[in-house]
């Protein structure tokens, strides 16, 4: 009862296209458990997003209870938000990131996916031989990418979405500190919640940028290299 | 077994050159060889004599420099990156010496992996691993972390990882090589009993004399090239004289 090799079934490409296969729930699946075993390491990575998305964050809240201020409070508040050190354009009625803080957060962000792309190289080196194991049981380049990018948005949501409600409440708690009622009494909530979003986004796509690289390097790694590197 | 033997992988003038500083060594100097269906092959040599190189070739793991490796009678440097992961996932089953499974998932989850790949539902994947780490002999074990096994139950749960997908060929590189003596002999029975019952063509490369007494043949390899081939029915005489070489096994 020796087996056939090529089936006549199975010989063509199309065949195999949908042959192999890795469904999202399970690709999901593995990928979650690959994050909870390196639970500290993820956090290492999950927590500079965190940080930087919540700077962010932060800064944009701030400038939405500024902007509510000074639409409650004409003329009158846009001089006490001078004074508190915001960037006020008294004609439009508007309020804008200082220079020095676009400087910061652009700082903060960037300093944020170095480190991304750090962490992922190091997780990407320290899997080389399960990858490889991975492709000699058929798995596809494209799975292997779909892993690490799978991985890699949960961190990012995760962080990401942590990281800007955290800015968003230090920003309202500064912001009550300061002004007082009136920072909550004026605020645009959708606008809020909008800055908000934006941060959750921005971190997101830091997040899959800097996997990109590492996820890549792991895609096209031959299984026979990933299998010697432990040695 | 089998009314109609045929080939099941076939070595044609096999040559493989790698990279060393700015000059190339030739590590396999053309090798020939072919393989029945259903053959239980040891390639033998020593330490550097090229057999994981070969190995790796018949395995769609790298290609080589010159010459052609024919599995089934297709020519898998021929075959694209689709074709060559569905030939590694269905029809090709690897042991390695480290093991190599995937240290986050469970015995059980390893062995269903390739199932998953090859689009199997899951509650059929759980249904056959659980059937094929019995067949190994871990039944009760496949809740477990690889970490939590020892190595020849690592080697088990590889085997039966190997199994998956019902492959026409097993290759295995030194599966014995971290194993203590009898936990070798188990392992080598163990694969004996999948070729005899299953008629899976095992290939391993090793040199554990203790592969010799199940093998149907025999490929010694010297320095990059074939030295020998013996059959099963010359190898009784050599064997004997290894062991006392050897002196006993355990
Ligand atoms: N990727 C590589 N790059 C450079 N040289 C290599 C590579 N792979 C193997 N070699 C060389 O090829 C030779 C044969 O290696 P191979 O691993 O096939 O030996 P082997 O017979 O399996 O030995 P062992 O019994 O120790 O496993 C060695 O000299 C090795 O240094
Ligand atoms: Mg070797």
């Amino acid at each position: 009862m020796s087996k056939k090799v090529f089936d006549a079934s199975g010989g063509s490409g199309q065949g195999i296209q949908r042959a192999i296969s890795l469904p999202w729930g399970k690709s999901v699946e593995i990928s979650f458990r690959s994050l909870r075993v390196r639970l500290f390491r993820s956090m290492i990575t999950v927590s500079s997003l965190v940080l930087a998305v919540s700077f962010l964050s932060f800064v944009l809240v701030n400038l939405d209870v500024a902007a509510g201020i000074l639409k409650a409070g004409g003329k009158a508040a846009g001089k006490i938000l001078l004074a508190a050190g915001y960037d006020v354009d008294l004609e439009t009625g508007r309020v804008a990131m200082s220079a020095k803080e676009r400087w910061i957060v652009i700082l903060s962000l960037l300093v944020c996916t170095v480190g991304i792309v750090n962490a992922q190289l190091m997780s990407v080196t320290e899997r080389f031989s399960e990858i490889g194991v991975m492709k000699c049981l058929g798995a596809l380049d494209s799975m292997v990418l779909r892993l690490f990018l799978l991985e890699a948005a949960m961190q990012g949501l995760l962080g990401a979405g942590g990281g800007a409600a955290l800015g968003c409440i230090f920003s309202l708690l500064a912001g009550l500190i300061r002004f007082g009622g009136k920072a909550f009494n004026a605020l645009p909530w959708l606008d809020a919640l909008g800055s908000v979003g934006l941060a959750t986004l921005a971190g997101l796509t830091l997040s899959l940028l800097g996997v990109l690289y590492p996820a890549i390097l792991a895609m096209r790694m031959r299984p026979i290299n990933a299998l010697r590197a432990e040695h | 077994m089998n009314d109609e033997r045929h080939t099941i992988v076939r070595v044609i003038n096999v040559k493989k050159d790698f990279p060393l500083g700015r000059q190339t060594v030739r590590v396999l100097k053309g090798v020939d060889l072919e393989i029945m269906a259903g053959e239980y092959i040891s390639i033998m040599g020593p330490s550097g004599s090229g057999k994981s190189t070969l190995f790796n070739m018949i395995g769609g793991l790298d290609k080589p420099t010159d010459g052609k490796v024919f599995i089934d009678e297709v020519d898998i440097s021929q075959l694209d990156a689709y074709e060559l992961a569905w030939l590694r996932n269905r029809k090709i089953g690897y042991i390695f010496q480290t093991f190599n499974l995937i240290p986050v998932m469970t015995a059980l989850e390893n062995v269903t992996l390739p199932m998953t790949f090859a689009g199997m539902h899951g509650d059929d994947a759980q249904d056959k691993g659980i059937e094929l780490l019995k067949l190994v002999g871990l039944g009760e074990r496949f809740q477990h972390k690889p970490l939590e096994l020892s190595g020849g139950q690592q080697q088990r749960v590889a085997i039966a990882r190997s199994l998956a997908n019902d492959p026409a060929i097993i290759l295995a590189d030194e599966p014995t090589g971290n194993l203590d003596l009898s936990t070798g002999a188990e392992i080598i029975e163990l694969l004996k009993m999948l070729s005899a019952e299953r008629g899976v063509t095992v290939i391993s490369a090793t040199h554990d004399y203790k592969m010799l007494n199940v093998s149907d043949r025999v490929v010694w390899i010297r320095d990059g090239m074939i030295d020998r081939i013996e059959n099963r029915d010359e190898l009784d005489i050599s064997v004997g004289g290894i062991t006392e070489v050897e002196g006993a096994p355990a």
